[in-house]
C-alpha cells in the first residue's frame, strides 16, 4: 500500500449513501420479508427461477431509473470505467457466474448477509474481498 | 410493487451519492495492496450500510407482509467460495459488481451496458456451465 487516500467529503457522501443503501435493504425487508441482493433480484428474474417477477422488475426498474433522473437533474458523475471490451466482457461474465453460483454480490452478502451475522456471508464477503484485492494487485 | 421500487430507488440513489458508481473508488479499495494509495471510502459505505439493516433483523420477528425471515441456508461449501472467487476477480478486473452496473446502466455509458449484458449472460449461462462440468 502507498498510503491512504482520505477525502473527508468522500468520507461523509459514502456514510449517507450508505445509510440510504442500508435504509432501502431494511425497507425491503421489514416490509416484503425479501432480501435486497441486487444478483439475486435479477439472476432470479431473467432466468425465471425466481418468484414474484413484478417485484423483482418494480426494484430493477427504480434501481436503474432514479439514479438515471438524479444525472439528468444534477449531472454526469465519472464512472471512469474502462474502455478495455475484453476486460469488460471479462469481466461481466465472471460477476454473473460467481454472484449466481455463489449466491449473492456485495449487496446480499455483504449488507444483509452480515447484518444477519451469516457465517456463509461473511465467508463469502471476505474471499470476493480478498480476490478481488488480489486481482487488482496482479492487474497493477 | 410500490415498496419494492422505492427500495431499488433509494438503492440506486445510494450508491450514487455514496461514489460506488465510480469504478476508481471501488478499485482504489481493492487496491490494498497496491497498486498505489488504499481508498477506504467502501469501507464506510458498507458500514453505513449495515446499521439500518442491523436493526432490521431485530426490531420485530417477522415482516409486515408474509410469515417469516427469507430462510437463511447453512454450511459454507465449494459453491459459495468458488462463486465468491469468480465474482471477485470480476469485480477487481472493472471495480463493477451488479448493484452499481444497474444503477449506472443508462448514463454511464456503452462500457457498463456491455458489462451488464455480459453480466446477464453469465447468469444465465451458469445452470449450462454446471451440466458441462458435471
Amino acid at each position: 500500500m502507498d498510503g491512504i487516500l482520505w477525502d473527508l467529503g468522500a468520507v461523509i457522501r459514502a456514510c449517507i449513501g450508505g445509510l440510504m443503501i442500508g435504509g432501502a435493504a431494511a425497507l425491503l425487508l421489514l416490509v416484503n420479508g425479501r432480501i435486497m441482493g441486487a444478483s439475486g433480484l435479477l439472476g432470479g428474474l431473467i432466468d425465471r427461477t425466481g418468484d414474484a417477477p413484478r417485484e423483482r422488475l418494480a426494484f430493477l426498474a427504480a434501481l436503474a431509473g432514479a439514479p438515471t433522473l438524479a444525472v439528468l437533474a444534477l449531472g454526469l458523475p465519472a464512472t471512469n470505467i474502462t474502455s478495455n471490451w475484453v476486460l469488460l466482457v471479462a469481466a461481466g461474465l465472471l460477476v454473473g457466474i460467481g454472484t449466481r453460483l455463489g449466491s449473492g454480490c456485495t449487496s446480499g452478502h455483504g449488507i444483509c448477509g452480515l447484518s444477519r451475522l451469516s457465517p456463509r456471508s461473511f465467508a463469502a464477503v471476505l474471499t470476493f474481498i480478498a480476490a478481488g484485492i488480489l486481482t487488482v494487485r496482479v492487474l497493477g | 410493487m410500490l415498496v419494492s421500487a422505492l427500495s431499488g430507488a433509494l438503492f440506486g440513489l445510494g450508491l450514487l451519492v455514496s461514489g460506488m458508481t465510480d469504478t476508481d473508488r471501488v478499485q482504489g479499495f481493492l487496491a490494498l495492496l497496491g497498486p498505489g494509495a488504499w481508498d477506504p471510502t467502501l469501507a464506510f459505505v458498507m458500514g453505513a450500510g449495515l446499521i439500518p439493516m442491523a436493526v432490521a433483523w431485530r426490531i420485530t420477528g417477522k415482516p409486515l407482509l408474509g410469515p417469516a425471515w427469507p430462510a437463511a441456508p447453512r454450511g459454507i461449501d465449494a459453491p459459495l467460495l468458488g462463486g465468491a472467487v469468480l465474482f471477485g476477480m470480476g469485480w477487481g478486473l472493472v471495480g463493477l459488481c451488479p448493484g452499481p452496473a444497474l444503477a449506472a446502466l443508462f448514463w454511464g455509458g456503452a462500457e457498463v451496458v456491455v458489462f451488464t449484458l455480459a453480466m446477464a449472460a453469465g447468469m444465465l449461462a451458469l445452470p449450462y456451465l454446471r451440466r458441462i462440468t458435471r
